[in-house]
């Protein structure tokens, strides 16, 4: 009784976790610029992976493997975001210059303008 | 000496975990393994409480807990403009002040505020955070400046 509960909450956990990192994925797609990119690579990051490790969480058979998949999933949080300043000043200090609301509505009235 | 006791334990169980072996020969590799790292750090001089923030100790889980759910809101939110499409989002930079007294303490921020979906910071100079937001909504709720004061809180 209780395996079945932990395997069905650890299924919510992991198909939840996916459709995080699918929409990820696909606001990678979508959003127009680099910096706006950046927000959509973090829904992969945190609530995707942190579901998915804390859906294998509840499938481990020791302690062991429980407490290296807590260690991964700290120090992923800690890399990611770490990794995700670095590339975004990075960026910064190259040259590349953030899309601005004004802008981004300039360009989508174009685009309607002329159809091509 | 408080901050080099702190950092052989968190070797040493570091060790333990990952090892999963409890012989006399390996637990003998993990004592020279803790003292070489411990050794070099010291001679490094980083062993202090930058690196081991002990003082965080009893304030930062409670934050933590906040943070969680922080970045919980902000992914459903981040999510659903993935899916609204482009014409969701008003991305813009916005200048947010760090009125935390450390350096520890505005990497903190800084970083807390990277890891919620929706604002990224971009720069920082001094205590100036340069934030990339996504949306309006994400910019307005970080400008209220709520996060700032829970960092606040922690250093205490």
């Amino acid at each position: 009784m209780v395996a079945m509960i932990l395997d069905i909450g650890s299924w919510i956990l992991l198909l939840t976790g996916s459709f995080f990192c699918l929409t990820g994925g696909l606001g990678l797609l979508r959003f127009p610029d680099f910096f706006t990119r950046i927000h959509a690579a973090s829904l992969t990051d945190t609530l995707g992976a942190s579901l998915i490790l804390i859906g294998l969480m509840l499938q481990v058979d020791s302690w062991l493997t429980f407490v290296k998949l807590m260690l991964i999933l700290l120090f992923s949080l800690l890399a990611g975001t770490t990794a995700s300043h670095a590339i975004a000043r990075a960026a910064l200090k190259s040259g590349l210059r953030p899309l601005t609301a004004a802008k981004l509505a300039q360009q989508r009235g174009e685009s309607s303008s002329k159809p091509s | 000496m408080r901050h080099i006791l702190a950092l052989s334990t968190m070797l040493s169980a570091f060790w333990l975990v990952n090892s999963g072996h409890y012989k006399p020969l390996l637990l003998f590799f993990m004592v020279v393994s803790v003292l070489l790292v411990v050794g070099l750090c010291h001679a490094l001089d980083v062993v202090d409480g930058e690196s081991q923030p002990l003082n965080l100790t009893f304030t930062i889980p409670a934050y933590w807990l906040w943070l969680i759910w922080q970045v919980v809101i902000s992914n459903i939110d981040v999510a659903r403009r993935v899916w609204m499409g482009v014409d969701s989002i008003s991305p813009q930079v916005i200048m947010v002040t760090a009125d935390q007294k450390s350096d520890l303490g505005i990497v903190i921020y800084a970083n807390s505020i990277t890891l919620t979906p929706g604002t990224v910071s971009i720069d920082l100079e001094g205590n100036q955070i340069s934030v990339h937001a996504l949306t309006e909504q994400s910019a307005a709720d970080l400008l209220t400046g709520e996060m700032n004061r829970r960092v606040c809180r922690v250093e205490r």
